[in-house]
């Protein structure tokens, strides 16, 4: 075991947190409410990043770090501009049928990088905006305001049409080309998707919870190293959705089946990490049973500077997994945190012990996006992701949350649209 | 029965096509005089028909055959053999290549000589066509006959002008590359399975359309030799039937291998300037022009049902499917039967054999064997190879059949390791609870020879029980499927069991 250094985990979680949280006000747009992708210069904002600091926004004011006042202000500019976008689906749009482009203006709210309409990006933006909606819910005329714009935005959703006549929900469209020819296929990060569209009193799923099947009918259970698990590769599938759900307890009919729950499994998935950095089969520089996080993260590119492992691909930001790669011996020192709630004491002890060998993924308080001990330069610094990506920044803000209060859950579990989305979903039992 | 695109004019006959060619098609060859009346008459002599004929004659039934052009089929002339000739160079040019990591020193100077390259594959096709030799069918007592066959009526035919007689027929005519509907390539010229093999020199560009197995074979192959090539996928992976994880691994490896990967891609236009191919492709909205030397197609294969004017047989047919069975492989023709590529949808050469033989059993002797009950392995043969047997775990969710799978990722098998071929893994699906194969996928260099156990398991009933006591040789790369059966009893140490064992051990 890594010597802890003097603070205690509460402490260290608490500078962390508050960190994470910090880029949310150092990055948005006060105007429009929109947050930066991340804070290289030029950055367009992410909806999917507006999404976490929405849900961001409540345990900051909840811990003092934000005034209340301050908090409203913010959302209520993020959704008044949300709610007058240019939903025409033309291609320098905000949006389409209540989803939102993927990238957008971090001025003007238009489109930016000819990116898709995503589904998925969409629904983490609402699942920020349903959360804002249940925490501010005093009789205040802002946040009386703010509650009717997050209903009004979250029922304009036309979910039926992001099936685009398939019966799952299509990942993407672009006005250049229609629909993405690609559903989701396999475990991922969609299940806060799916309940959020099953949900929807206006314009659920058609199929009702058949399409919800029929995406799970793709899940592979495996035996790996050892352990059990609903298998995805890549550590962010087994955390996002559960930013804002708590799963612990509540099973789908998969999850029956099994005898295990999403939650479980997502401890799973932090062992099956551990298993693979140990046995570390490309033989990178720095990889054991405390030092892994194979996720989506940014990483080095070719052509490399100062580096003698030139030879070596490197694969840039990529959704890096465990255990068939991609892997070019990049970690995300914030992907054993986002676990915390899952398994406390590895995802700690991983922490800590990245901080001690390899001190300089952070900065700014903040844990930088990745670092690649692999590559190193003539004077012996390891590689970090310059910068700071918000939704690295966001899944920590509001893991930590859930593992300290779980006020995020807890605000969601009140949440009627999410609780219809899991019932129609077949999730029953537990809190639910 | 193939019916090819004109050779190239370019190719050159050597020595071993010329033995091919005597012993496929000889160009003296005279057909015999029709019998008053045969037993089985098989139409196209690929796989299918050259199993048929010689598995009925062997059994003494009266048989002929029909090919209208080279025996032994697509198999032998341009498909597995030939591709599997040059697969095997290009590995050991990726070996060179690749000499660092073994240890060795990679040559200085890595000459590719592609002319010797398709020699050595010409030398393989033609001591591989001596099996299916026309010599040899006329010694084991078939009646060979080249030309195009036609129905008369649902119990004669004719071929070159003679009228056969049939008590039971056979159309085993295979399968032809179809042809994707992209505006100026026919004028362009394209390069398919058919004529790729031909080629006397490597283009420097290369586009390979379509990410199927024979696209994805031959793209990784070519730009071994040195083309630089570019392969287009309008889906998001590779192999769209194989699992999710195997096609990633098999784009992680063209990438490696230098191929330029353009998934979620279509062909759009090609036209011709300044002696180059200039293809128009577009990606979600997104358009590119790639500038190649030749375009190589793998879009799909379409079944050979033309020309054989089989409403007048009374045979049910359809131009994308091919001839429609039942079954037991008996077409709406009680009297004929159909094989292989022209009536199955899994289109190998090992299938085409396995249905072939199916029919003897069923036209000759009154059989009920099922198509329905094979066991039908396949495998891609780029490296690392892609095979699988049996059931996906989706197939099996979607018939309410809980799955369970046990995986090996191929760099805990030591002599992976030791190899230098770790990439790749071993999926053993079982019903859950149980330790009944379901199927599995196994994503390795050798991937090929060792899914050939898990289907041997399947077809005995073994399950990973009796698997994991199987003493597997070390070290093996097979070893990965012993290690899922370990992996399989080890979860059958329940709590509940460890408890007793303590109990017991104390």
């Amino acid at each position: 075991m890594t010597p802890r250094s003097p603070l205690s985990d509460e402490a260290l979680l608490d500078q962390l947190q508050r960190a994470a949280f910090g880029y949310f006000l150092e990055a948005v747009n006060p105007a429009n409410g929109l947050v930066a992708d991340n804070s290289r210069a030029n950055s367009p904002a992410s909806i999917a990043v507006v999404g976490f600091a929405l849900s961001s926004y409540p345990l900051a004011v909840e811990r003092g770090w934000l005034g209340r006042d301050e908090a409203v202000r913010l959302i209520l500019a993020t959704l008044r501009f949300f709610h007058d976008s240019d939903q025409s689906g033309r291609a320098d749009a905000t949006g389409f049928k209540g989803f939102y482009y993927h990238f957008l203006d971090i001025g003007t709210g238009k489109r930016a990088w000819r990116s898709e309409l995503s589904m998925i990006d969409t629904a983490l933006l609402v699942a920020g905006m349903l959360t804002a909606g249940r925490y501010f819910a005093a009789a205040s005329a802002d946040e009386t305001e703010l509650r009717a714009i997050v209903e009004a935005l979250y029922l304009r959703i036309d979910w039926q049409w992001s099936q685009g006549g398939a019966e799952t929900i299509r990942m993407g469209w672009k006005p250049e080309c229609g629909f993405l020819h690609y559903g989701w296929d396999g475990y991922s990060e969609a299940i806060v998707l799916y309940v959020l569209a099953l949900g929807s009193p206006t314009h659920p799923l058609k199929g009702d919870c058949g399409c919800y099947h029929a995406w799970t009918a793709t899940y592979q259970w495996e035996n790996l190293y050892g352990h059990d698990f609903l298998y995805a590769g890549p550590l962010f599938v087994h955390q996002f959705s559960h930013a804002w759900i708590d799963f612990r307890g509540i099973q789908d009919r998969f999850m029956r089946e099994k005898r295990c729950d999403y939650f479980e499994n997502s401890r799973r998935a932090t062992e099956v990490q551990r298993e693979y950095a140990r046995r570390n089969p490309q033989r990178f520089t720095g990889y054991d049973e405390n030092c892994w996080g194979l996720t989506a993260c940014d990483g080095p590119s070719n052509p490399l500077p100062q580096s003698a492992h030139t030879a070596r691909r490197l694969f840039g930001y990529a959704a890096r997994g465990v255990p068939y790669g991609p892997d070019d011996g990049t970690l995300a020192g914030w992907a054993p945190l986002a676990s915390l709630p899952f398994a406390p004491d590895r995802a700690l002890c991983a922490l800590r012990t990245m901080l001690q060998r390899y001190p300089q993924m952070r900065s700014d308080g903040r844990l930088s996006s990745s670092f690649n001990p692999t590559l190193n330069d003539a004077s012996g610094d390891v590689w970090v992701s310059p910068g700071h990506f918000g939704l690295d920044q966001g899944i920590v803000a509001v893991m930590i949350e859930n593992h300290r209060s779980g006020l995020i859950w807890r605000l969601m579990r009140d949440c009627a649209h999410v609780a219809t989305g899991l019932r129609r979903a077949g999730f029953r039992g537990g809190w639910l | 029965m193939t019916q090819r695109n004109p050779p190239d004019p370019t190719a050159t006959q050597d020595a071993g096509d010329i033995e091919r060619l005597a012993n496929v098609h000889p160009a003296r060859w005279r057909n015999p005089t029709p019998a008053d009346h045969y037993a089985l008459v098989v139409i196209g002599a690929g796989t299918a028909g050259l199993v048929a004929a010689h598995a009925a004659a062997a059994l003494g039934a009266k048989v002929a055959l029909i090919e209208r052009n080279l025996l032994g089929g697509d198999c032998l002339n341009v498909g597995c053999v030939p591709s599997k000739a040059i697969i095997r160079t290009s590995h050991l040019y990726a070996d060179m290549r690749d000499a660092g990591q073994y240890g060795a020193q990679t040559p200085a100077d890595i000459r590719v000589d592609f002319a010797a390259v398709m020699q050595r594959m010409r030398g393989i096709r033609a001591r591989i066509s001596r099996v299916d030799s026309v010599q040899r069918l006329v010694a084991a007592g078939v009646d060979v006959f080249f030309g195009q066959a036609r129905f008369g009526a649902s119990d004669w035919l004719t071929v070159d002008g003679a009228k056969l007689r049939f008590r039971k027929a056979l159309i085993a005519t295979g399968a032809r590359p179809d042809t994707p509907a992209i505006p100026g390539l026919v004028e362009a010229g394209f390069l398919t399975n058919e004529n790729v093999f031909d080629l006397t020199e490597l283009p420097r560009r290369l586009l390979v359309i379509g990410g199927g197995p024979l696209g994805c074979e031959l793209a990784q192959a070519f730009c071994r030799f040195g083309a630089q090539t570019t392969i287009a996928q309008r889906w998001p992976l590779f192999l769209p039937r194989e699992e999710r994880d195997a096609a990633q691994l098999l784009s992680d490896a063209f990438v490696r291998d230098g191929i330029e990967v353009r998934l979620n891609t279509t062909a759009v236009n090609v036209r011709v300037a300044g002696g180059q191919k200039l293809v128009d492709l577009v990606s979600e909205g997104h358009e590119s022009t790639v500038a190649v030397d030749a375009i190589l197609t793998g879009t799909g294969r379409v079944p050979n049902v033309d020309g054989l004017d089989l409403e007048i047989a009374g045979v049910e047919y359809d131009t994308t499917t091919g001839v429609r069975v039942d079954d037991f492989l008996r077409t709406s023709n009680p009297r004929i039967y159909a094989a292989g590529d022209a009536c199955l949808q899994d289109k190998f050469t090992h299938t085409a054999d396995a249905s072939a033989r199916i029919v003897v059993q069923n036209a000759l002797f009154l059989g009920r064997q099922r198509l329905s009950a094979l066991t039908i392995p396949w495998c891609t043969y780029t490296d690392p190879a892609i095979a699988h047997v049996g059931l996906y775990v989706r197939q099996a969710r979607e018939r309410g059949i809980p799955v369970k799978t046990f995986t090996v990722p191929m760099h805990e098998v030591d002599r992976a390791i030791a190899d230098s071929e770790e990439a790749g893994f071993v999926k053993i699906h079982v019903r859950e609870r149980t330790d009944r194969i379901l199927g599995a996928t196994v994503v390795a260099r050798h991937a090929g020879e060792m899914i050939n156990e898990i289907s041997l398991a399947m077809v005995a009933g073994i399950g990973l029980r009796t698997l994991a006591r199987v003493i597997h040789a070390y070290p093996t790369q097979a070893e990965g499927i012993k290690k899922a059966a370990d992996a399989y009893n080890r979860t059958r140490l329940t709590p509940a069991v460890r408890s007793l064992l303590r109990r017991w051990l104390r």
